[in-house]
């Protein structure tokens, strides 16, 4: 998403050129790499109501927010959807659902494009029935595909999201050619990055750098082989390379989220972040959490850095990295992200990268996976569902105390 | 490659939007979760292919509204965009009957 926008130039303040509306947590899936919070509220009803969330459309479009995400949770279990779509419309933006299509059907979808809505972006968590609905938790996977069908029926541009992870990436191929047959005009291979449940989950999903190289040599080999219009990305996870990325694009520069129930974050994740009050829109201007707020100030430009990246010559390029991984793996959230390989924690990485390699040689070649035996050798999935998010915060709280 | 002459007839690909942005004081073509930022000069040819018109009618145009540009210049540059902008894919254009 990051890299296709360019970036206002040094001398305009920035923009929050990027809204993600997280419109709810609420999701009939379940998947163990979820990048919402461990322990998302269950109930709906601290969510913003149709008027706030208009209100917060409108001040981002004042900042000139140009692009707005609607995800979640599942943005389709808001019944007033459709009315959210149709005002950003009306004041500009560009307006990009992001669903697993669970909760459409063809007239929800001619809805959704009656009131205006640009691109839709559908997940898939398998290219076939069988590991689909595994890891999804969800019977889901036919239904994915008559949705995809009448979204391009309807016209819209249709982006498929694949999450890949040790356990389905060697599937890569037949993703690919899904994609392709039902007309996808861009189809993102992404490795699950490791936070929030996906971290928990960690020693189960991470694929083998051995992995790794298969899938994007079928990806490679894929883009030569079919010229079509379709483009493909492949995201690496972030584990395997030896320096980390910019987060969010360089935190507080570009991307805003305002979660189900208000909350101004510069990243999904920050309110893993400890020390901040996170700003919210019932209490606070959109305009002053984004300005203002100590928690999007903590880390904007290079001054808060500490060493190595304080010294460092690249610190422009990655700004030190990932804030969330950072303070997740090190316990400090100004430490360097440990993806990279100056970093002191480096090792605890490697460790990890180590281990995946072990588990993937269990099997016959390295790379593919038998769901049905994969509990036999890792450690099984913690799906994401609200016995489980009870589970972990009882953990993270006995840790705490 | 299309062979693009003065008398070709473009229009903005349906592919993206195209709109004048405030708080950035510039056009910008807006696609699936991506925007690209026009220059002033992109964003004044773009916004004369919202409805399909030729070359030599945004040559003209433009020469009218910036007369204290030279006209060579801005011919030259006109076509040289056209061809970037067909590159990547913001153009349809209409093949001419000869
Ligand atoms: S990652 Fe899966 S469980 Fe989480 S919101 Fe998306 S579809 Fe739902
Ligand atoms: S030390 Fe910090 S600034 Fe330098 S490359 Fe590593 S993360 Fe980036």
């Amino acid at each position: 998403m990051s890299d296709s926008i360019t970036i206002a130039s040094d001398q305009q303040q920035s923009i929050p050129l990027w809204l993600l509306a997280e419109l709810s947590y609420s999701c009939p899936l379940q998947c163990a790499y979820c990048s919402n919070p461990i322990n998302y509220p269950e109930a709906r009803s601290s969510e913003l109501s149709t008027d706030e969330w208009k209100t917060v459309f409108k001040d981002a479009r004042k900042m000139g927010a140009v692009q707005l995400g609607l995800s979640g949770g599942e943005p389709l279990v808001r019944p007033d959807l459709e009315e959210l779509i149709a005002e950003a419309r009306a004041l500009g933006f560009y307006t990009n659902l992001i669903t697993s299509a669970v909760g459409a059907d063809a007239a929800r979808l001619a809805a959704i494009r009656e009131a205006g809505l640009d691109h839709i972006q559908i997940s898939f968590q398998g290219s076939n029935q069988a590991v689909n609905d595994h890891f999804a938790g969800t019977k889901s996977f036919h239904h994915k595909v008559m949705m995809a069908k009448e979204a391009k029926k309807l016209g819209f541009p249709m982006v498929l999201n694949f999450v890949l992870h040790r356990q389905n990436i060697h599937q890569i191929a037949d993703m690919l050619k899904l994609a392709e047959d039902l007309n996808a005009d861009f189809v993102e291979l992404a490795n699950s990055q490791y936070y929030g449940w996906a971290l928990k989950n960690i020693d189960a999903l991470l694929p083998s750098r051995q992995q790794l190289v298969n899938a994007e040599a079928i990806t490679n080999d894929f883009r030569k082989n079919h010229q079509g219009n379709m483009d493909v990305i492949f995201v690496v996870p972030d584990y395997y390379e030896n320096r980390p990325k910019a987060c969010c694009n360089g935190w507080g520069t570009t991307f805003v989220t305002v979660t189900p129930d208000g909350d101004v974050q510069p990243c999904q994740s920050a309110q893993v972040l400890p020390g901040f009050e996170l700003p919210n829109v019932r209490r606070q201007s959109l305009e002053w959490a984004w300005r203002e707020s100590p928690l999007f100030n903590a880390f904007r430009g290079t001054e808060w850095m500490q060493e190595p990246c304080r010294s460092c010559p690249e610190k422009e390029q990655d700004l030190g990295g990932c804030r969330c991984q950072a303070y997740l793996l090190t316990g400090d959230a100004y430490a360097t992200d440990p993806v990279c390989d100056l970093s002191p924690k480096h090792s605890d990485i490697e460790r990890v990268v180590a281990s995946a390699q072990n588990i993937a040689d269990l099997n016959d070649d390295g790379f593919s996976y038998d769901i049905n035996k994969a509990d036999d050798i890792t450690q099984p999935l913690l799906f994401r569902n609200p016995k489980n998010a009870k589970i972990l915060t009882k953990k993270i709280g006995e840790h705490n105390d | 490659m299309i062979n693009i002459s003065d008398s070709t007839s473009v229009k903005l690909s349906s592919q993206f939007r195209f709109q004048w942005e405030e708080a950035q004081q510039s056009f910008v073509l807006l696609y699936p979760e991506g925007m690209i930022q026009l220059s002033a000069s992109a964003g004044e040819i773009l916004n004369r292919c919202q409805q399909q018109i030729t070359i030599a009618e945004i040559i003209s145009d433009l020469q009218t509204a910036f007369a204290e540009a030279d006209p060579n210049e801005l011919a030259a540059d006109v076509r040289e965009f056209i061809q970037e902008a067909n590159d990547q894919a913001w153009l349809e254009i209409k093949h001419q009957k000869l």
